[in-house]
């Protein structure tokens, strides 16, 4: 039983967690950014869980959506966060990739608007119309707030399973305002250290002019979400950008395939001890059987006596097995949901993975079926003695 | 009714050694006392009548039935439904109440739920407030009597008992053979008793010495 529920807990939180990276990535086929690990890429622009590798001009970037081959771009910065949730700067049409629809509210129209995912509106406790302050970073802190420039929240998505629940979403526009001033403050703070409050003042007057000034050419973004006409054109544009500029081309399905495969061995072991278990459960069962009808031999002759054929006995010896299998299987399917549902309040804090409940799936009815055919097997065998069962001699020696 | 004819058996680990046993008739509702000290095949004979046991050779009719012509599968059936047999030892299923082993004892015979019968007979046994206990919970006394129950639930044709008297003191001897006589005649069943207990002797008429 506990070796079921180990099964199916470890078969259940990797199929929950290649489900969530499937939906995760499957509205991009490349991402573009700064130069760097291109696993960390993919894990901080699409998964959301890492941090940015560093940022792109938008001008540059956006010369790759004149490619025809590029079918639909949608920018996305960040660098920001309220209480742990990231605010990501982008365009609306991020939501329709992961098919999100308003709960409440409408879509963010002009800057510090914010549009909140279901989980982190939920979480955070905010409404329409709450403002919120960001704080710089992607961390949760307190010190090095944007108060200057709140966000008010205008609408409130509907739950998709996917990582735009656990976002605060705007438009680019609002992070860059929030940035110039993130930006000056920090710039502010490193030359100031010796100066006193005064000056610091009039220091940030002067900055904040320069900076509205700033060249659109110089907008940045932290990366670029690519969508392409034809698949065969990844390979190819991703060769070109990651030679020929100086951004880098990530394909999430294959970074997330080569990070499942190093995660892939500790789910093998995990999953080879399940196996283990299950094998010594399967003789444990068996052994189990053979003692019972052994113990209980005397009953077996006593209902030999009563008019029962071996038949019956048989019967009752599987019946006693399959009851054993299916309920075994049954609660420790339960317990194994249970544990990944507990689990999933780690995830769900951590990297935004929520549990939903399922159904036992195909590879799970398949333990079932091994487990029903394991217990069988040793009731067959079990049972064996039943056949040579002596009664006379059984009654009279007890 | 039962008739046996020129009854052999050996146990295959003793190949030398081959039990005879007399020729038995006796006619409907006779009882029938077969004495002998222990170790002759007293109990042997008596799996033999309830076709626990294949007979070397020689004929056994139960109630004109030819047990030796019957399959394994028809035997077993046969004994369910005609043959009652009360051990030297009371054999339970544990884990039941008295009244669900009397319920099984019926299901696996194919003998009819008779509720009225059941009760019946455990309020003339003197097991009527005991019903829902678990066997285990039972005296020695009283898981005796619910042997006897099980022997007679189906109304069986004939009725074994295998030494029922031999750990009781003088007292309840006389009670147990008393209930043993006392519901063969309900059941209008032969009362075949073996034993080496003498005390028993003066109540059959028929003896057989072994």
């Amino acid at each position: 039983m506990l070796s079921i529920s180990l099964a199916t807990c470890i078969l259940q939180i990797k199929n929950q967690l290649n489900q969530h990276l499937e939906i995760n990535i499957k509205p991009f086929d490349m991402v573009i950014g700064a130069k760097g690990s291109p696993l960390q890429l993919v894990l901080s622009s699409v998964l959301h869980i890492d941090n940015p590798t560093g940022n792109i001009l938008l001008k540059d970037a956006l010369k790759i959506s004149k490619n025809p081959m590029v079918k639909e771009v949608i920018p996305v910065s960040y660098g920001d966060n309220y209480k742990g949730y990231r605010i990501l700067g982008t365009y609306d049409t991020y939501l329709k990739q992961y098919e999100a629809k308003l709960h409440e509210g409408k879509l963010f129209e002009k800057s510090f608007e914010v549009v909140l995912g279901s989980y982190a509106a939920q979480k955070l406790n905010l409404q329409l119309g709450s403002t919120l302050v960001s704080a710089h970073g992607l961390a949760d802190n307190t010190l090095e707030t944007h108060d200057e420039k709140p966000f008010t929240v205008v609408g409130i998505l509907e739950p998709t399973g996917s990582v735009i629940d656990h976002l605060i979403i705007t438009n680019l526009e609002s992070i860059w305002e929030v940035h110039e001033h993130g930006d000056e403050k920090e710039h502010l703070e490193e030359h100031t250290e010796e100066h006193d409050d005064h000056e610091k003042h009039e220091n940030e007057h002067d900055e904040e002019h320069d900076h509205h000034e700033q060249h659109e050419d110089e907008r940045e973004i932290t990366s670029l979400l690519v969508k392409f006409r034809n698949p065969l054109a990844t390979l190819q544009l991703s060769r070109y950008i990651n030679e020929q500029t100086s951004m880098q081309a990530a394909l999430p399905k294959f970074e997330i395939e080569r990070l499942m495969e190093f995660l892939g061995i500790g789910f093998q072991a995990i999953n080879s001890i399940a196996l283990i278990i299950l094998i010594v459960a399967g003789l444990s069962i068996f052994i189990n059987l053979i003692k019972t009808v052994r113990e209980r031999k005397q009953e077996l002759a006593l209902l030999r006596t009563y008019g029962a054929s071996s038949i019956q006995l048989l019967q009752l010896v599987f019946f006693e097995a399959l009851f054993l299998s299916v309920f075994g299987f049954l609660l420790g399917w339960l317990l194994g949901r249970f544990g990944a549902w507990l689990l999933s309040f780690f995830t769900q804090d951590l990297y935004g993975y929520s549990f939903e409940f399922s159904l036992p799936d195909n590879r799970e009815l398949l333990i079932l079926f091994l487990v029903t055919l394991t217990t069988f097997l040793a009731a067959i065998i079990a049972s064996l003695s039943i056949f040579k069962l002596n009664v006379s001699k059984t009654i009279s020696n007890a | 009714m039962l008739r046996t004819q020129s009854l052999q058996f050996s146990y295959q680990d003793s190949k030398n050694e081959t039990l005879s046993f007399p020729d038995i008739t006796i006619g409907p509702k006779q009882g029938l006392l077969i004495l002998g000290p222990s170790g002759v095949g007293k109990t042997t004979l008596l799996h033999l009548l309830a076709g626990l046991l294949p007979a070397q050779s020689g004929d056994i009719f139960v109630a004109n039935t030819h047990l030796n012509t019957l399959s394994r599968k028809q035997l077993d059936k046969f004994r369910g439904q005609h043959i009652g047999l009360i051990f030297q030892r009371s054999y339970f299923i544990k884990s039941l109440s008295l009244i669900e082993n009397l319920s099984l004892r019926e299901r696996i015979s194919k003998t009819k739920n008779d509720r009225y019968r059941k009760e019946q007979l455990i309020m003339q046994l003197g097991l009527s407030d005991l019903q829902n206990k678990k066997v285990y919970e039972l005296s020695e006394g009283q898981q005796q009597r619910l042997s006897i129950a099980l022997g007679v639930i189906h109304k069986p044709k004939i009725l074994l008992a295998d030494e029922p008297t031999s750990n009781l003191d003088d007292v309840n001897c006389e009670k147990v053979i008393s209930l043993l006589k006392k519901e063969a005649e309900i059941c209008k069943s032969n009362l075949v008793i073996i034993t080496h207990d003498q005390r028993v002797k003066s109540h059959f008429d028929n003896h057989i010495i072994l």
